[in-house]
């Protein structure tokens, strides 16, 4: 039977047929599906973790528990779980250890578009890349039996095409993993120094074997046709070379990309003319096909930035480009906005009337940046609001203490804004963290987390109680607001920036799109009474307008929130 | 047969990706290979956004560039005029009426084009206006103008009724299947 499934569904079920027993992930685009669609299946004991780090702690963990383990994240979670990664590949593994990492090429959905594969390079351990649907499987399952065989995490790399497209898969069975006997073996799992240097050795050790197995393996595969052009590539890029050049080359396609191999890729190369090397983002075949003494067309034609295409490698390589009509004025743009009723929405309006400096975070709040709110400064990584703010305000000495905040989600919190509100209450910072608590990790398409009650099935769990961890940290001042009620929200706001010590403003409110939430029937504009004044234009919500001249909802999207009716003056906005 | 390529474009937050759920079912029962491109994340929140659908013998790149599309099926209307581009020689574009206001156009910054279906005739596309929104109030709910459009698109791509009406209850939640089929036979009249 086949089925048409994402890549990320296709990642679940090659956890599934490979009797995979254990998942923790945290959620990212464009990875989050695969842990989602792993917690459909009853037979993988699945879990969101806090972060990336303690998922693949757990991972490994599980792994010396002799299960098959996975942990699945986007490229820049692999950053914050790199210290689990980088040992876990001396100790190795009991049962398979397999680490998806979702790269976001063109940042879709990223605060920047890092290359994993140096990852694989950096921490020595193996790495394989799909390029449909179909491979997601095989390859996840495969990666199982490479772990297990090589004794070493794999990191199995995709990218938002990959991941986020759909194409036919074969279904297949599961077969069940035995965990076996859990045996102690210290020098394997306990990396103190002594250890992990037999263990460096043995590392290096693997990796020679696994360039052997790189030689001729299944995972890399030559196709060949015409010999003008050879192409060597990898992932998504294949799709569209081939889309491309059709027949009119032949291909190596690469899909062990840690290590790679050498007489594979030299005997290639001797049997094409033109060779390329094609990979979006860094020149990682291309670096190691020159460290073998070729010297193939690479990052000199092609761009480090962005995705590719079928159309660019086409134009770049046999110069033809398909024709197309444009519409002939320019358009406006449509960047995305916080939705109609959006709870982070008033917060933003009255930072951005306080005229303060905002540390900002990442999730669906990020849009505070956008126009006309405009009213983040700066965004990073996950955590930095909080641990940046503290660092500006020393820089600024004083000068902002009672004119800047940051701002974090309650998951973003959880992932690793405490950790920086700690340091805030231990270094004395007189700074003011705003916690935007809209009971889900929004952005990423609502995932439960541990501050808002449910697991990842949806079951009530333990629910971290975000006040007293607050206090219990060392902060006295913890205020919690409403972020609907502007006028009390924004004295809050002011009493926390004049007060003279650390302090934490929770803003509550669920997310508007949660289906447990209630919505108001939309709200109506006196056309009598509307002066035209644009007060509630400011808020930037997709539901007002001024198309008539006058105020104007559309009611397909107001939720009736009540923020424009709040910022009225005359009384012309009623719910 | 050539690999054909369908685009959805439209707002998010408009139900493109239940759309092209459905297309790509019905295509893969056909026994085409078929590749789906979403967008998920970031650019769903009220931004343009668009599902890549190509099928055919083999399908290899699930993306669909400037010049390729055989159809463009857009649910709001200046989102037709923006993926124009994409559109094949000869191919046709299908596309709501209804026209939901960029935050630049809200804030003032810009007005919204007028005259997009004459402006888009004159450059020599086939466009068709369809006002999916009424058609889906009709049927019992505004959030219906996906399943309208599938509709549209049913009578255009052929295949039997009944192969669209399986896709429909595997894509539909139950409790929504009566709206969703009643949408669907709205658009399907008229396409």
């Amino acid at each position: 039977m086949s089925e048409l499934m994402l890549g990320n569904h296709a990642v679940a079920r090659g956890l599934y047929e490979a009797g995979a027993d254990v998942v923790s992930g945290y959620p990212g685009t464009p990875s989050t599906e695969i842990t989602e669609f792993a917690a459909k299946y009853d037979e993988i004991h699945s879990e969101w973790a806090p972060n990336e780090k303690v998922a693949t702690e757990a991972a490994i963990g599980a792994s010396i528990g002799g299960a098959r383990a996975f942990t699945a994240m986007k490229h820049v979670g692999l950053n914050v779980a790199a210290d689990p990664l980088f040992t876990s590949v001396y100790s190795g593994v009991n049962g398979g250890l397999v680490i998806a990492v979702a790269d976001d090429p063109g940042m879709h959905s990223s605060q920047n578009e890092q290359d994993s594969r140096h990852y694989a390079v950096a921490s020595k351990a193996a790495m394989v890349e799909p390029s449909d649907s179909g491979e997601c499987k095989e390859f996840t399952k495969a990666a199982f039996e490479l772990s297990e065989k090589f004794d070493t995490p794999v990191i199995l790399r995709l990218s938002t095409r990959v991941s986020h497209s759909q194409s036919v898969v074969d279904i297949c069975p599961r077969i069940p993993h035995d965990t076996g006997k859990y045996e102690k073996n210290i020098p394997k799992y306990v990396m103190t120094p002594a250890n992990a240097v037999r263990r460096h050795a043995d590392v290096e050790k693997r990796l020679d074997a696994l360039r052997e197995y790189a030689e001729d393996c299944p995972f890399n595969t030559v196709e060949m046709n015409s010999t003008e052009i050879g192409i060597i590539t990898a992932g998504i890029d294949y799709q569209y070379a081939k889309e491309a050049l059709g027949d009119r080359a032949s291909y190596l396609k690469l899909g062990l990309i840690n290590p790679l191999p050498e007489r594979l890729i030299k005997d290639f190369a001797s049997k094409v003319e033109k060779l390329y090397v094609i990979e979006e983002l860094d020149d990682i075949i291309e670096t190691h096909c020159r460290s073998i003494g070729l010297d193939p067309i690479g990052k000199k034609a092609f761009t480090y930035l962005g995705e590719y295409s079928a159309a660019y490698l086409k134009e770049k390589i046999l110069g033809e480009r398909d024709e197309f009509i444009t519409y002939p004025e320019p358009l406006p743009v449509r960047p995305p906005v916080m939705c109609a009723g959006c709870p982070h929405r008033g917060v933003f309006y009255i930072l951005k009337k306080l005229g303060v400096m905002v540390s900002g975070d990442i999730g669906c709040y990020t849009l505070g940046a956008a126009a006309p709110l405009n009213a983040i400064d700066s965004t990073i990584c996950m955590g930095a609001s909080v641990s940046g703010l503290h660092g500006f305000n020393i820089a600024r000495k004083g000068e902002y203490e009672d004119k800047a905040v940051a701002v974090i989600g309650d998951s973003t919190f959880i992932h690793s804004g405490i950790t920086g509100l700690i340091n805030i209450a231990y270094n004395a910072s007189n700074s003011t963290v705003i916690i935007l608590d809209n009971s889900i990790t929004g952005m990423t398409g609502h995932q439960n987390n541990p501050a808002n009650g449910f697991n990842i099935k949806g079951d009530p769990a333990a629910a971290v109680n975000i006040e007293e961890l607050c206090h219990a940290v060392g902060i006295d001042r913890v205020r919690v607001t409403d972020p609907a009620d502007l006028a009390g929200t924004e004295s809050v706001i002011r009493e926390e920036l004049a007060a003279k010590a650390p302090s934490v403003i929770i803003a509550r409110r669920p997310c508007a799109l949660l289906k447990s939430v209630k919505h108001a029937p939309p709200v109506k504009v006196s056309e009598e009474k509307c002066k035209a004044c644009k007060a509630c234009m400011r808020i930037g919500c997709p539901a007002v307008s001024m198309s008539t001249g006058k105020a104007k909802i559309d009611n397909t999207l107001c939720v009736g929130c009540g923020l424009c009716t709040q910022l009225c003056r005359f009384g012309a906005i009623s719910g | 047969m050539d690999t054909r390529s369908i685009m959805l474009v439209g707002v998010g937050g408009q139900g493109t990706l239940l759309a092209s759920r459905i297309l790509g079912n019905v295509l893969l029962s056909q026994g085409y290979d078929v590749k789906v491109s979403e967008v998920h994340g970031m650019s769903q929140r009220g931004g343009s956004v668009v599902t890549y659908i190509r099928f055919g013998e083999k399908v290899y790149s699930p993306v669909i560039e400037e010049g390729q599309a055989d159809f463009i099926i857009s649910f709001e209307l200046l989102e037709a005029a923006r993926w124009l581009p994409y559109l094949k020689k000869g191919g046709k574009l299908i596309t709501n009426s209804q026209q939901i206001e960029p935050m630049p156009v809200i804030t003032g910054e810009c007005t919204y084009p007028q005259d997009i279906e004459s402006r888009i005739k004159e450059e020599g596309a086939d466009i068709t206006v369809i006002d999916a929104l009424s058609l889906a109030e009709q049927a019992g709910t505004s959030k219906a103008v996906n399943v309208v459009l599938m509709g549209v698109m049913s009578d255009i791509l052929g295949f039997d009724e009944e192969i669209w009406s399986k896709a429909l209850e595997q894509c539909v939640p139950p409790k929504a299947l009566e709206v969703n089929k009643k949408a669907f036979a709205l658009g399907r009249s008229i396409g």
